[in-house]
């Protein structure tokens, strides 16, 4: 049983840390139409950057605490930052010509940006240190949860709420709906769309953020090649969960990480990666629409 | 005043920049000693790079629009240099003998090491042709191209290790458990449309190369397979250098062979059938076009050669492991389609030399190749879509009775 629940919390770490990433995919996704490959690199940017603030800081001396909660400060502002220069360099002029044209962008960019921190960086893994205290009352479950754990669901289900009420209830939320359901009409009523567009990047890629550099805490190493795979099985979940959907991207990402955490904790470890894919495939086959997504049909 | 602001607003991109690049470019930690490397010239280099290149970017996106533009109101496109060069037989013919001449005196001109480049560049314009019609005919984006390199490979590898098949016996076997592997691998992607395809088609190419590293028994796993032997001519024993002369021909015969029926197969029903579903899906089943044939054969025929391709690539560097068919060499085939020119032929040819070539001539920026391949990726396909050398569109118009078009607008 213990062993159960170790595998069941494992999944639904996997599952937060996929839901951070896969709802800027989704995002961006519902907006523009686009699979924004690099977001998996802003996520890895933004880890490197948390990394980089903790270890100046922590030569400085500060308390533990405000420089984790500092490094995941600046490294939203920074991963912010790519996300919005990045859609304007590589995807605003793009914008209305063909989707296969801004996809490779969009994996160029990738490529860019996996390069240009090993090469300003390293290539080799960098020993991450976990900054968040052991608290007291979880030592007798030490096992099976840790703290970082906790703060990993914490962070996702505070970001999920802040997120719904953003969409749901203001007014730059109502104008991203609009812009997803109809770009041209909601420019006639005044939205400005690149607003809400390079809007939609910087949230997203400040979430992407938060869930680096919480996820390289959890993981203890970082090195530039993390955000690929990751953002990989981001997009598997939000598609998953049906893309374009902010709760399906939710929904999609704990199911996948619970069916990875039991399939290698019963099954076998060295296919990981290859049960993601075949995941993937198997619903793109059978239920191209997602979870929670709508089948829409081609307009003339 | 216009350039006052203009230099005011390169000024604002460039210290955006440096603010950007701060703490990747400058702060470089060492957390095991706990020190940290500032490298203040970093940021230096990119407010001035920057700067610079700010100018140049608004220019060619000025100019861009302003292009555009012009075509929209003169209403016709203009048919670029190349294709008209190569349209006209008094600049084609010589240049073709040239071209002839080089190719043949190639090998016995220049050293062992420049021939095993320029074979390498032939494999991947072979692949890269067996990708364009994929792709540049098709308009199928397909990530996981190399899953089917891999499969030529590991065919000629693992047949030879266990059954002594010689080179000659592999290459049609290869190809065709490619062809096989495309349609078995086509099947299930017939339904998605654009970006699914893309992403369902990497994950193909990721399952077949994390498959072949741990399912030792089969392939050997991460330590791959060596001293497979190189292509036999008639039975004669060659030496290293004359078996490099001896690929290096075999891969010019292959390369004419593709591109022979690549050429065949664009102007073919099939091709033209590739073509439309490409520009329209829907309009194309209305106009009664097989769907689901069509993309299977684009697949498989596109996968045909890159198992052709895998298993001279085997024969060349006798030793092959999954680390050969990552994802990137994937991107990098894609890489010689896009900047070469989707759909044109002589566009993969030349996209092919380029992106071979020149890395293995700037060997001291060898390093910086992913770097520059991403950036390439990016600019082509916001200033040229069509690559280097697009492909011709061809155009049909009505001609004879203008006059009554003329009366009509009148």
């Amino acid at each position: 049983m213990d062993y159960f629940l170790e595998l069941f919390l494992g999944g639904l770490t996997r599952g937060s840390i996929y839901a951070l990433i896969a709802l800027g995919y989704t995002m961006v996704y519902g907006i523009i139409e686009l699979i924004n490959f690099a977001h998996g690199e802003i996520y890895m940017i933004g880890a490197f950057t948390g990394l980089i603030v903790i270890s100046v800081l922590t030569m400085l001396g500060w308390n533990s605490i405000a420089i984790i909660i500092l490094a995941a400060l600046i490294a939203m502002l920074y991963s912010a930052a790519y996300g919005f220069t990045i859609e304007k360099i590589a995807y605003k002029p793009l914008r209305g010509s063909q989707r296969l044209s801004a996809l490779i962008s969009a994996i160029g960019m990738s490529l860019f940006l996996q390069n240009y921190v090993l090469l300003a960086q390293t290539s080799n893994f960098l020993p991450y240190p976990n900054l968040i205290p052991t608290w007291d009352f979880l030592k007798p479950v030490g096992h099976i949860v840790r703290s970082t754990e906790i703060v990993i669901y914490i962070a996702a289900a505070l970001v999920m709420v802040a997120l719904t009420y953003l969409i749901k209830f203001t007014r730059m939320g109502k104008a991203m709906r609009a812009v997803a359901q109809d770009r041209d009409m909601s420019m006639l009523v005044g939205v400005d769309v690149n607003r809400v567009i390079s809007f939609t990047f910087i949230i997203g890629s400040s979430i992407a953020a938060l869930g680096g550099v919480l996820v390289a805490s959890h993981i203890g190493q970082v090195n530039f090649y993390v955000g690929f795979i990751a953002g990989i099985k981001a997009f598997v979940a939000a598609v998953l969960g049906g893309i374009g959907s902010m709760p399906g991207a939710v929904l999609g990402s704990l199911v996948l990480g619970w069916t990875e955490s039991f399939f290698t904790g019963y099954i076998s470890s060295d296919y990981e990666d290859v049960f993601a894919f075949v995941f993937l495939v198997l619903i793109l086959i059978f239920r191209p629409a997602g979870i929670l997504g709508r089948s829409d049909t081609d307009k003339v | 005043m216009t350039i006052y602001q203009e230099i005011k607003k390169s000024l604002l991109v460039s210290l955006w920049f440096m603010f950007l690049t701060f703490p990747i470019m400058v702060i470089k930690v060492n957390t095991i000693e706990q020190t940290i490397d500032w490298h203040w010239w970093r940021l230096a280099g990119v407010g001035v790079g920057v700067f610079f290149l700010s100018f140049l970017w608004r220019y060619a996106i000025a100019r861009k629009e302003a292009g555009k533009k012009k075509a929209e109101i003169s209403g016709e496109e203009k048919v670029a240099l190349i294709p008209r060069l190569m349209g006209n037989p008094r600049f084609y013919i010589p240049g073709l003998i040239a071209a002839l001449i080089l190719v043949v005196a190639f090998p016995f001109v220049f050293s062992m090491y420049q021939t095993n480049i320029l074979i390498t560049a032939l494999i991947y314009v072979v692949v890269g042709l067996g990708l364009n019609i994929v792709v540049g005919l098709a308009g199928l984006l397909d990530l996981g191209y190399v899953a089917f390199y891999a499969v030529g490979a590991y065919s000629y590898a693992l047949l030879n290790y266990h059954f002594g098949v010689t080179f000659w016996m592999a290459l049609p076997i290869g190809a065709l458990l490619a062809f096989i592997f495309g349609i078995i691998l086509g099947f299930p992607v017939l339904r998605l449309r654009g970006d699914y395809l893309a992403i369902v088609t990497l994950g193909f190419g990721e399952i077949i190369r994390l498959v072949l590293e741990n399912w030792n028994e089969f392939s050997f796993g991460p330590s791959g397979i060596a001293n497979i032997p190189k292509p036999s001519l008639f039975g004669l024993q060659l030496s290293l250098q004359q078996s490099s002369i001896f690929i290096y021909f075999l891969m010019i015969g292959l390369a004419l062979m593709t591109i022979f029926v690549v050429r065949r197969l664009q102007d073919s029903r099939i091709g033209r059938a590739w073509i439309a579903l490409r520009e329209d899906e829907v309009a194309c089943q209305a106009m009664g076009i097989d769907k689901t044939r069509t993309k299977l054969s684009a697949f498989a025929l596109g996968a045909t050669w890159a198992g052709m391709g895998g298993v001279v690539f085997a024969a060349k560097t006798t030793f092959i492991n999954p680390t050969s068919f990552t994802i990137w060499e994937s991107i990098i085939i894609l890489c010689v389609v896009v900047l070469g020119g989707m759909g044109s032929i002589l566009g993969v040819i030349v996209g092919a030399l380029i992106l071979i070539l020149l890395p293995e001539y700037l060997r001291a920026f060898s390093e910086y190749r992913m770097l520059v391949f991403g950036v390439i990726l990016v600019l082509m396909m916001v200033f040229r879509p069509g690559g280097i050398i697009s492909g011709v569109r061809r155009i049909y118009k009505f001609e004879g009775q203008n006059t009554i078009a003329e009366n009509n607008n009148a």
